[in-house]
C-alpha cells in the first residue's frame, strides 16, 4: 500500500433549498489512488474542476457544509480526526495555492519559526538560515515581509515552511502558477529533490506539459471523477501507449504537439 | 496598425519606470507573441495598448491616429475571466452589454444560448473565457491583447479557443499573445517579443 491511499474518496457539499429542504452537491466523485514514497504524483484537471478539495480533504480544511466520504489513509492507518491532528503538519503538509496564506504583518523568519514550533521541531538561527538556503532563500528574504518577496520566492517560503517538520508526505497545490519558466523550474525541482529524499509527493496542477518532466505519474481528472492514471514516459510521440483516450487527447492538444481541439469526442 | 511609441509608465514620479521608452507594432490579422520574465511589464503594456491605463510618456496610435473615444477598437483579455464579469449579472447581460452576436458569431466560440440565463459562477472557466472572448469581439474590435488567456485552461479548451481566434485573424483581427509558454508562442504567432 502507498504511503499515501485513497479509497472511493467523494467530496460534496450540502446546500440547501427552500428553509428545510437539503441536497448534496457533489463535486469528486469516487477517487481511489496511492503516492508512494519517493514518487511525484500529478494530478491534473481543469481550473474549477475540484482539484483543491481533495488537498483540503486530507487536511481536513474543508468547510463544514463539506461532506467526505470514502477512506484516506496515511502509511495504512486510516486518516480520521484523531489520526490527522497527530500527523498534520509534522508527517504530513500542505503547500497551499494562495499566497495570501502567508500572515502579510509577519516577517518570513517569524512565520517559519511558528511552522517549526508547531511541528515539534523548533529552529534556532543557524537551523532557519539552513532550511532557507536549500530553497535558495537568504537573509534579506528570511527578513521580509511577504509582500516584498516575488511569486517565485514566496512559492518557495512556502515550500520551506511546509517542510520545516520533515513530513513524509507533501501537498503541493498549483505551487507554480503565475510564475515565469524559470522560477517553475526551481519549484518543480525543489519538489523533485524532495521526492528523491524518500518523501511522497502529490502534486496538485492543471498544467500538463509544465509537470511531465519531474513527475513519476499523471493522475487525470475530469470532471470531478479520475479518468486515468498514466506513468509520465507514456507522454510521448503521438502518445499511442497512453491508456486512456482521454489523456491522449490532452497530450495531443498541447501546442509542442498536434494542438487540435479534437478530443471532445472521447 | 496598432503601435506604441516610446511608451513608458510609472506609478508616480517618484517610483522606478515599469516600462521606458518601448516600441511595439502589430499588423492588422497578425498575431504576435510578448514573453519575458514576470514583472518587466507584459501585463502594464498591453493594458497601455488598450488605453485601460494611461502611460506617463510616449503615446499609442492606430494607423497613426489617436485611438478613438469611446468603444475601444483595442480589447484586453486577462486570464481570470471571473474578474472581468460582474457575478450579479446572468451571461446574456455580460455579453449584451457590448455588443449584440448572432448565431455564427456564437459559433465561432462554440458559446451556447443555453448558458444565457446562467451566471459566470455556473459555467466552466473554459466556457466562460469563450464568454469573455465573444464579448470582446464586437464588430468594432480590431486588436485583442491576450493576457495569458488560456494558461488555467486545460490543452483541449486552449487548443479550440486558439484555433477560434487564429481564424480571426486570418480575417483580419491583430492578436498580441502575452504568455510564458514558449511552445505556444511558437505556435500560433508570426514573430515573439521579449520584454
Amino acid at each position: 500500500m502507498s504511503f499515501l491511499q485513497l479509497e472511493r474518496v467523494s467530496v460534496g457539499f450540502m446546500r440547501y433549498e427552500g428553509i428545510f429542504r437539503q441536497h448534496e452537491l457533489g463535486l469528486l466523485e469516487d477517487l481511489s489512488f496511492g503516492v508512494g514514497r519517493g514518487e511525484i504524483v500529478a494530478l491534473i484537471g481543469a481550473s474549477g474542476g475540484g482539484k483543491s478539495l481533495l488537498a483540503h480533504a486530507i487536511f481536513g480544511i474543508l468547510p463544514r457544509n463539506a461532506v467526505v466520504n470514502g477512506t484516506i489513509r496515511i502509511d495504512g492507518s486510516v486518516l480520521d480526526d484523531t489520526h490527522r491532528n497527530r500527523v498534520r503538519g509534522r508527517r504530513m503538509a500542505l503547500v497551499p495555492q494562495s499566497l495570501s496564506h502567508l500572515d502579510p504583518m509577519t516577517r518570513c523568519r517569524k512565520q517559519i519559526g511558528w511552522a517549526g514550533q508547531r511541528a515539534g521541531h523548533p529552529l534556532d538561527r543557524r537551523k532557519t538560515e539552513a532550511l532557507l538556503a536549500r530553497y535558495g532563500l537568504d537573509e534579506r528574504a528570511a527578513n521580509a515581509f511577504p509582500h516584498e518577496l516575488s511569486g517565485g520566492m514566496a512559492r518557495r517560503m512556502m515550500i520551506a515552511i511546509a517542510t520545516v517538520g520533515d513530513p513524509d508526505l507533501v501537498v503541493a497545490d498549483e505551487p507554480t502558477s503565475g510564475l515565469d519558466t524559470e522560477a517553475t523550474g526551481g519549484i518543480l525541482r525543489h519538489l523533485r529533490s524532495l521526492a528523491d529524499a524518500g518523501k511522497a509527493v502529490l502534486l496538485i496542477t492543471h498544467s500538463l506539459a509544465e509537470v511531465l518532466p519531474f513527475a513519476d505519474r499523471v493522475a487525470v481528472m475530469r470532471g470531478g471523477r479520475l479518468e486515468a492514471i498514466e506513468p509520465s514516459d507514456r507522454f510521448a510521440g503521438a502518445g499511442e501507449t497512453l491508456a486512456s483516450p482521454y489523456a491522449r487527447a490532452l497530450w495531443i492538444a498541447l501546442p509542442q504537439n498536434a494542438f487540435t481541439p479534437g478530443g471532445a469526442e472521447c | 496598425m496598432l503601435s506604441a511609441h516610446h511608451l513608458s509608465f510609472r506609478y508616480s514620479p517618484h517610483t522606478p519606470f515599469i516600462l521606458e521608452a518601448v516600441d511595439l507594432h502589430l499588423n492588422a490579422g497578425e498575431i504576435v507573441g510578448l514573453t519575458g520574465p514576470s514583472g518587466r511589464g507584459k501585463s502594464t503594456l498591453g493594458r497601455l495598448l488598450a488605453g485601460q491605463m494611461r502611460p506617463s510618456g510616449g503615446r499609442v496610435s492606430i494607423n497613426g491616429e489617436k485611438p478613438p473615444a469611446g468603444f475601444s477598437p483595442v480589447q484586453y483579455l486577462h486570464q481570470s475571466p471571473v474578474f472581468a464579469t460582474d457575478p450579479r449579472w446572468r451571461i446574456s447581460r455580460i455579453i449584451e452589454e457590448a455588443w449584440i452576436p448572432d448565431a455564427a458569431a456564437r459559433e465561432d466560440f462554440r458559446v451556447k444560448e443555453s448558458w444565457y440565463d446562467r451566471y459566470s459562477h455556473e459555467i466552466s472557466g473554459g466556457e466562460l473565457q469563450r464568454v469573455a472572448l465573444l464579448r470582446a469581439l464586437a464588430p468594432e474590435t480590431r486588436y485583442l491583447i491576450s493576457d495569458e488567456i488560456t494558461s488555467m485552461l486545460d490543452p483541449l479548451a486552449q487548443a479550440e479557443i486558439w484555433q477560434a481566434l487564429i481564424k480571426r485573424a486570418e480575417q483580419g483581427l491583430g492578436i498580441l499573445a502575452i504568455s510564458h509558454d514558449h511552445a505556444l508562442l511558437q505556435r500560433i504567432a508570426s514573430r515573439v517579443i521579449t520584454l
